[in-house]
């Protein structure tokens, strides 16, 4: 469902939602962890992870910390630490352009000081999300199996695609209802799951392929599947159901002011799950 | 200690779409040139590295190839090494 916003329209909701103070302005010593306010106070903590070269860590920030009201933390990737959080909160690795893409899409990210402790944290069991870039990141880093290749087009795709919804027994996408595809945007050239064939095998038997791109009926047709991914897979997690990663930005996709809140629906399972745990 | 030149040739697997390659070969007859069955479109690195030895020198290249350079899961890599006299 579309909800058309026009122009003036859009700048007006802005400029009360400064003047309220629930719009929170980019924080001038951007790198500097900052805390967003919690409106909700859930348990959780979200860490977003900043690389040179993220550009999706403030809309992250103020999904999970203004909408979803997380208490939510900058951390920047020359930190050897976790900034406080523990073994109960989830890392968020952002998209964007980390080490502007150099050799492979997230294949230099992975050397920054904060990933060993984010690797660490997933060895332990903690809950690592990655989106787009934070996605290949994580591939490359060996936390989630497989690799993103260059689109089948060649091109950079922007545009709104559907998500099936494959598996809602997990802490990501639990509850959702399978048989309604959630639309959101994808942003990305480097966005074609490769895996071999025993390793899709293995994804399949664990039921470890959340998202699968789809048309809006649900129906998985070659042409949904825009960037040639493997078996459509848009989203996948790991065997222990603790990292998560996905090409689609739900956080482009969280409020009625933009139009569509499909993301915000994804991003809220897992809160929920959280509150239910 | 001895400078190393690695000469090292990543290319994508042989299974996988190269959508680089196919548009190139998929254009490359404009120019008039009509023989072209295939193309592949990799990368190509020199690297230098000073090492004890050929065999040192070896060890650390296979090692940063495997674990950074190429990605085994999309990209297939081999190399040459050889002695380096800067001018």
């Amino acid at each position: 469902m579309h909800i058309f916003v026009n122009k003036k329209e859009l700048d007006r909701q802005i400029f009360y939602k400064r003047k309220l103070g629930t719009h929170k302005p980019i924080n001038k010593s951007r790198y500097l962890p900052y805390i967003c306010n919690s409106l909700k106070n859930g348990n959780m903590k979200i860490g977003v992870v900043v690389f040179p070269g993220s550009n999706c860590d403030d809309d992250m920030m103020h999904v999970m910390g203004d909408v979803l009201g997380y208490e939510t933390v900058k951390i920047w990737h020359k930190q050897d630490d976790l900034a406080g959080l523990g073994k109960n909160d989830c890392i968020i690795l952002p998209g964007g352009f980390s080490y502007g893409d150099y050799l492979r899409s997230g294949a230099i990210a992975r050397f920054s000081p904060v990933m060993k402790e984010v690797v660490k944290h997933a060895n332990e069991g903690g809950y690592v999300y990655g989106i787009c870039n934070g996605f290949q990141i994580l591939c490359e880093a060996g936390l989630l199996p497989g690799v993103l290749l260059r689109n089948k087009n060649q091109l950079f795709v922007s545009k709104n695609v559907h998500l099936k919804v494959c598996n809602n027994v997990n802490p990501w996408t639990k509850g959702l209802n399978r048989a309604l595809p959630l639309q959101m945007p994808v942003a990305h050239a480097d966005g074609r799951y490769h895996i071999g064939a025993d390793g899709l095998e293995k994804l399949i038997e664990n039921e470890q392929i959340l998202l699968r791109y789809c048309d809006e009926n649900g129906a998985l047709t070659e042409e949904s599947n825009f960037n040639g991914s493997v078996d459509a897979i848009a989203g996948i997690c790991n065997e222990k159901r603790n990292v998560f990663g996905m090409m689609p930005h739900p956080e482009r996709a969280a409020e009625s002011l933009l139009g569509n809140e499909d993301g915000k629906t994804l991003l809220s399972a897992f809160f929920n799950h959280m509150i239910a745990v | 200690m001895q400078t190393y030149k690695a000469n090292i040739k990543i290319l994508p697997l042989k299974e996988l779409l190269d959508p680089q390659g196919k548009a190139v070969a998929n254009n490359i007859g404009s120019l008039g040139i009509t023989g072209v069955q295939d193309v592949r479109i990799g990368k190509f690195i020199e690297l230098y590295l000073t090492a004890e030895s050929k065999a040192a020198a070896e060890s650390e290249v296979e090692k940063a190839c495997k674990e950074l350079l190429a990605n085994q899961i999309m990209e297939n890599y081999e190399y040459e090494i050889e002695e380096f006299q800067a001018d």
